[in-house]
């Protein structure tokens, strides 16, 4: 009978649903999995909903201790990962965007050049490449740091100071991953675009500059960049509940932390999928 | 929050404790116990009798699955954010510490300071490091827990449960694994806790700790209790327990070998 967040959270059965012997046939198997879906879907749900309730709640709860945590957390989904998105967003300028450009440019379609990089760059991959760096490199620490700390009674600990695991170890994370993904895929797609004129502009592409920022700006629209925000920090926001869902919010034995570092970039990876399917819709409904 | 000493510290009735691990499995029935303001239980118990699950509960992180449990006079079950000022009057140690590895030692004991009472960390930590050179732990301040001793480990998770200067002091299995060194400070200062000690504004502690070994907890001054086939069983005092010929106290009362070195000094 656990109070709290843990009590909320602890989904016997879905442990029990795990540990159960293989399906003799193939609808029970599909149906354990269905089963087994919905409960993660309810579990997730529920998770958000109480981040999102603690969020607003304590909003203003201990600014000393909170502040430097979301600095840290921001750093680290964030100003940390610069380095590394540079470095990505150079490599698909030079292997994807100057190739393209190239190749509009020979069969004389110069023209939709902007268009192309505003549908690949701005509103897909871009956001989508950088949600997948961001889950890899911060996700999977995310999970393996909650799960350390579920396994060896750290949070125990904080509810036994009468600190809120989810304001203290979530809430950071969750404003951190949103500012941090949105900020690098900025980053990225900027770089992306740039270095991918740079590509173009080796091959000997006719295009000047001014013509291609020009083609990129009449692409672009209010929508974009309102749907880029949505979008990206819906993908921060998700991928950090998911890795933290399940690195806190079941009990965990450190022998279970690999396992379950897997399944939850497994489900954000999905989850990121999902979003973007969404607003796919959204763009071709808007 | 004044302490109202007609009002039991812990007043549990038939209350069924459940493990902390698996919500559906009972490992203590039919507890009845009743703390008052200013004692001393030392809960005895041989390993896996529930001893911690007791203690989590105790502290108000479980609500029991059966019967009731009042803390300070609160029924745990109703517990919410509300009254969080008495949470905060119950001080835990773990078994193990259980110290936030990303942390310093000072940054472990100022944590709790600094989050409700809303301190900057320089502040916070100015008053941890007081309580720490208490301890004899000033060495060991800017180390994180990962390159600390048991021993040292323990005494910081105590340094912590003390800082907000807490009424009840819940301690699991406060002396397993410490040598006789670190055994005799811990029941010298334990004691200066019960009796009031001049850090803490000499206001006495009430304090239950669980325990393997009963023989080190000797002393008139102390209620004991044990764990025995999922039941809770109240002894009394010393002389109460020394006078049972029941196995598993007896058992309890055996020498090990770490506590034969703690008497011989």
């Amino acid at each position: 009978m656990r109070t709290g967040l843990a009590k909320t959270l602890e989904f016997a059965d879905e442990q029990l649903l795990r540990r159960a012997p293989l399906p003799r046939s193939y609808t029970n198997y599909l149906g354990r999995k269905l089963f087994l879906f919905l409960l993660t879907v309810q579990g997730l749900g529920a998770f958000a909903l109480i981040t999102l309730g603690v969020m607003l709640k304590k909003f203003r709860v201990a600014p000393n201790v909170m502040k430097p945590l979301v600095r840290r957390e921001i750093f680290r989904a964030g100003m940390g990962l610069l380095p590394m998105f540079m470095f990505v967003a150079v490599a698909l300028g030079f292997l994807v965007i100057g190739e393209t450009v190239s190749t509009l440019a020979r069969f004389g379609a110069i023209n939709y050049i902007g268009t192309v990089m505003v549908v690949v760059v701005v509103r897909e991959l871009g956001p989508l490449l950088a949600a997948f760096l961001v889950l890899a490199r911060v996700g999977t620490a995310n999970v393996i740091e909650l799960g350390t700390a579920r396994a060896t009674g750290e949070v125990e600990a904080l509810e036994t100071l009468g600190i809120d695991p989810v304001h203290y170890l979530i809430v950071p994370r969750v404003i951190g991953m949103a500012a941090g993904v949105f900020s690098l895929t900025v980053y990225l797609i900027i770089g992306a675009l740039a270095s991918g004129y740079l590509c173009a502009f080796l091959q000997d592409v006719p295009l000047t500059p001014g013509d291609y920022f020009k083609q990129l700006a009449d692409s672009l629209g209010w929508l974009d960049f309102a749907l880029l925000a949505l979008k990206t920090v819906a993908f921060g926001f998700f991928i950090a509940i998911v890795t933290c869902y399940h690195g806190l919010a079941q009990p965990l034995r450190l022998d279970d932390v690999s396992r379950v570092a897997v399944r939850a970039v497994t489900q954000g990876i999905v989850v990121c999928v999902l979003i973007d399917a969404l607003f796919i819709v959204l763009y071709l409904v808007a | 929050m004044s302490e109202n000493p007609t009002i039991p510290v812990i007043e549990m009735r038939g209350a069924e404790v459940c493990s902390m691990r698996d919500n559906g499995l009972a490992v203590i029935e039919d507890v009845s116990w009743t703390v008052a303001p200013g004692e001393f239980w030392v809960v005895a118990g041989q390993e896996q009798s529930g001893k911690s699950d007791l203690m989590m509960m105790a502290a108000g992180l479980m609500t029991p699955a059966k019967g009731s449990y009042r803390l300070f006079g609160i029924e745990t079950q109703n517990f919410s954010e509300s009254e969080l000022a008495d949470r905060l009057r119950v001080g835990f140690v773990f078994e193990n510490g259980q110290l936030f590895n990303r942390l310093t030692i000072a940054e472990n004991v100022a944590l709790p300071l600094q989050y409700h009472k809303d301190l900057s960390l320089g502040a916070a930590e100015e008053k941890a490091r007081a309580l720490l050179e208490l301890m004899g732990l000033t060495p060991l301040a800017d180390i994180t827990p990962a390159n600390v001793g048991l021993s040292w480990l323990k005494r910081a998770a105590l340094a912590r449960a003390l800082i907000l200067q807490p009424e009840l002091l819940l301690l699991d299995n406060p002396l397993n694994g410490l040598g006789a060194h670190h055994a005799k400070w811990w029941l010298q200062f334990l004691d200066q806790l019960w009796r009031g000690h001049e850090h803490f504004g000499g206001k006495p502690m009430t304090i239950a700790a669980t325990a393997e070994d009963l023989r080190v907890w000797k002393s008139d001054a102390r209620r004991f209790a044990v764990l025995r086939e999922k039941k809770f069983s109240l002894l009394g005092s010393w002389n109460e327990v020394a006078s049972q010929d029941d196995t598993i106290v007896m058992q309890l009362m055996e020498v090990s070998q770490g506590t034969t070195m703690l008497r011989k000094e």
